[in-house]
């Protein structure tokens, strides 16, 4: 992007909602079902019936804006949204115009290690759509199975200025929907998606600039592909003279460009109007509470107390805060007594490696927290060296065994008897003596091959320093 | 005023097509609904909240319990189109 402008970017993110009915019939939400076998009178739009609102529905959506510091409003109502497309069997959208159920919150970012401040303009309940099928041929096909799905529309406001804090605004909604547990934050299967405001104009200008929206983007690395390359575009109309229309435009993953949809101006004509059908909804302050009382440490906090408490980098802190699970099981590992660093230091490496390699979550971890805090006690005791325990950890990872056990069956107790390090250190010595020479003629560098053939003759048991030690005070 | 151009736009978000004539008949009644309507204009509605639902109900809520759907057959079986697992529409120009 060239100096003389900034972006101004603004996301409408919908987050599908982990209840276990629709939002407003009893119809399931399984995700991959057969076509058209999840669908009742309500959710396809029959006459003569009413729908009911979830409560679960209206409670993640509290949650969400506690955990997003907005005011929860104490009354508020559904709105009809007007239009016509084969996915919406009403022919109308039930969501929430004027007064949703929160306005007015904050999510804090961090990028590059400066923390940025996104206003939440409102957060607001509404139904989900089917889904069209496109093939080949003359004709659509419509499956219903996922219309009147629980969303919550997480409406931004123009706070974000550049495509890779966009980004990390949605990671940081993934991160509190999934702690709350109000959203599983599936971008592949739809849970979680986003459509986004953008304009530019020139550094210094108050006004904004004609915005577009852009929809279907359905990735983090989209979110930040599909603003670059839109900015870029109104860049270059811009410089070129000519004026950015307002529109909503397509992101193309395939070619990488956003397309107009030309769609008609008629098209935003929506109409809304308070949904007769429903009832009004009104939020009670101790209801508020008991659900504020309820809410899981959040990441923020938990960072916080990592790098105060635990006294942990703030890389280490956000990494291990990101998903709730990774923490709960750092956390559990402490509680077993281990250094937080310690702890720390095995689960971004080794634990992580083996985790990510199988693909498999953490609470599927072969090794439990309190036996990571055990093999991590040996090493501070100095019953075993860090080498060996890699070794060790491996053990561990393959059949959930105690580090204890393995280290005794193995015979892999490090060796700390100075005699018995002495007698290999003389053995070594006497084996090679062109090296030896060498090195007391100044070649210091062959220390390493000492140590390696002493570690080689204790089968890596002796313990390092120790075996520094003596090489050292033998070769001089 | 409810103009025919008010009508042709109105009918064509309905999808309503409408016959020769039509909008200015359905304009005209349209006009004397609103007029009808016009005559709140005298009272002082400025602090009277307004109405939006005539029920005095509120939070009428369900437990998110899951109920039997539809058979498959039972909800295509009136639509103008299907096959044997979708709804068929015209083809949809994105």
């Amino acid at each position: 992007m060239r100096r003389n402008y900034e972006a101004v970017i603004g996301l409408e993110v919908h987050a599908q909602m982990r209840t276990n009915t629709k939002i407003f019939c009893g119809c399931p939400t399984t995700f991959g079902a057969k076509p058209n076998t999840q669908t009742c009178p309500v959710c396809t739009g029959l006459p003569g019936v009413l729908p009911v609102l979830n409560r679960k529905a209206l409670e993640f959506t509290v949650k969400t804006g506690l955990a997003m510091n907005c005011r929860i409003s104490p009354y508020s109502r559904f709105a009809r949204k007007n239009y016509f497309y084969p996915d919406l069997p009403k022919g109308y959208q039930i969501s929430q115009y004027e007064l949703p159920v929160c306005e007015g919150g904050w999510v804090d970012i961090s990028v590059d290690g400066e923390t940025r401040r996104i206003g939440i303009t409102r957060i607001h309940m509404e139904e989900d759509a089917g889904k069209n099928i496109h093939e080949g041929g003359s004709y659509s096909y419509v499956d219903l199975n996922r219309a009147c799905t629980p969303l919550m529309e997480i409406v931004s406001e123009p706070d974000i200025r550049s495509p890779k804090d966009a980004a990390q605004y949605m990671r940081k909604l993934r991160t509190i929907l999934r702690y709350l547990g109000v959203c599983d934050g599936n971008m592949e299967e739809g849970s979680l998606r986003c459509d986004a405001n953008i304009s530019i104009r020139p550094v210094g200008q108050k006004e904004y600039g004609t915005r577009t929206e852009l929809k279907n983007i359905n990735s983090f690395r989209f979110v930040e592909k599909a603003i670059e390359y839109e900015i870029a575009r109104q860049i270059r109309i811009v410089d070129e003279g000519g004026t950015v229309v307002q529109e909503t435009r397509l992101w193309d993953s395939a070619a990488g460009v956003t397309q107009s949809m030309r769609s008609k101006e008629e098209a935003h004509d929506y109409r809304y109007f308070p949904d007769p059908d429903l009832t009004p909804i009104v939020v009670q302050q101790s209801w508020v509470d008991e659900i504020r009382a309820s809410l899981p440490e959040l990441p923020d906090a938990k960072q916080a107390r990592y790098t105060s408490s635990f006294r942990l980098p703030e890389a280490d802190a956000d990494q291990l805060t990101a998903e709730q699970a990774v923490a709960l099981w750092f956390e559990a590992a402490v509680a077993a007594g281990a250094p937080p660093k310690a702890v720390a230091n095995w689960m971004m490496t080794e634990l992580m490696k083996h985790l990510n390699d199988e693909n498999r979550p953490i609470e599927e971890c072969p090794v439990q927290p309190a036996r990571l805090a055990g093999l991590i006690a040996l090493i501070e005791q100095g019953i075993i060296s860090g080498k060996i325990a890699k070794t060790v950890f491996e053990e561990m990872y393959a059949t959930g065994r105690d580090a204890d056990s393995i280290v005794k069956e193995k015979g892999l107790v490090q060796i700390s008897d100075s005699g018995a390090i002495e007698q290999a250190v003389d053995d070594i010595l006497a084996k090679h003596p062109g090296e030896v020479a060498r090195y007391r003629e100044g070649d210091e560098k062959l220390l390493g091959f000492f140590v390696g053939q002493l570690m080689r003759a204790m089968k890596g048991k002796a313990n390092p320093q120790l075996a520094n030690e003596l090489l050292k005070k033998k070769l001089v | 005023m409810i103009t025919q151009d008010d009508v042709r736009k109105i009918a064509d978000l309905s999808r309503l097509a409408l016959r020769d004539g039509e909008a200015e008949a359905f304009g005209a009644q349209l006009n004397s609904i609103l007029t009808y309507v016009q005559q709140m204009n005298a009272l002082d509605t400025s602090a009277i909240e307004p109405t939006s639902h005539v029920i005095p109900l509120q939070n009428i809520v369900r437990e998110d319990v899951v109920r039997a759907s539809l058979p498959r057959e039972a909800a295509l079986q009136n639509a103008p189109d299907a096959t044997d697992l979708f709804y068929r529409v015209p083809k949809i120009i994105e």
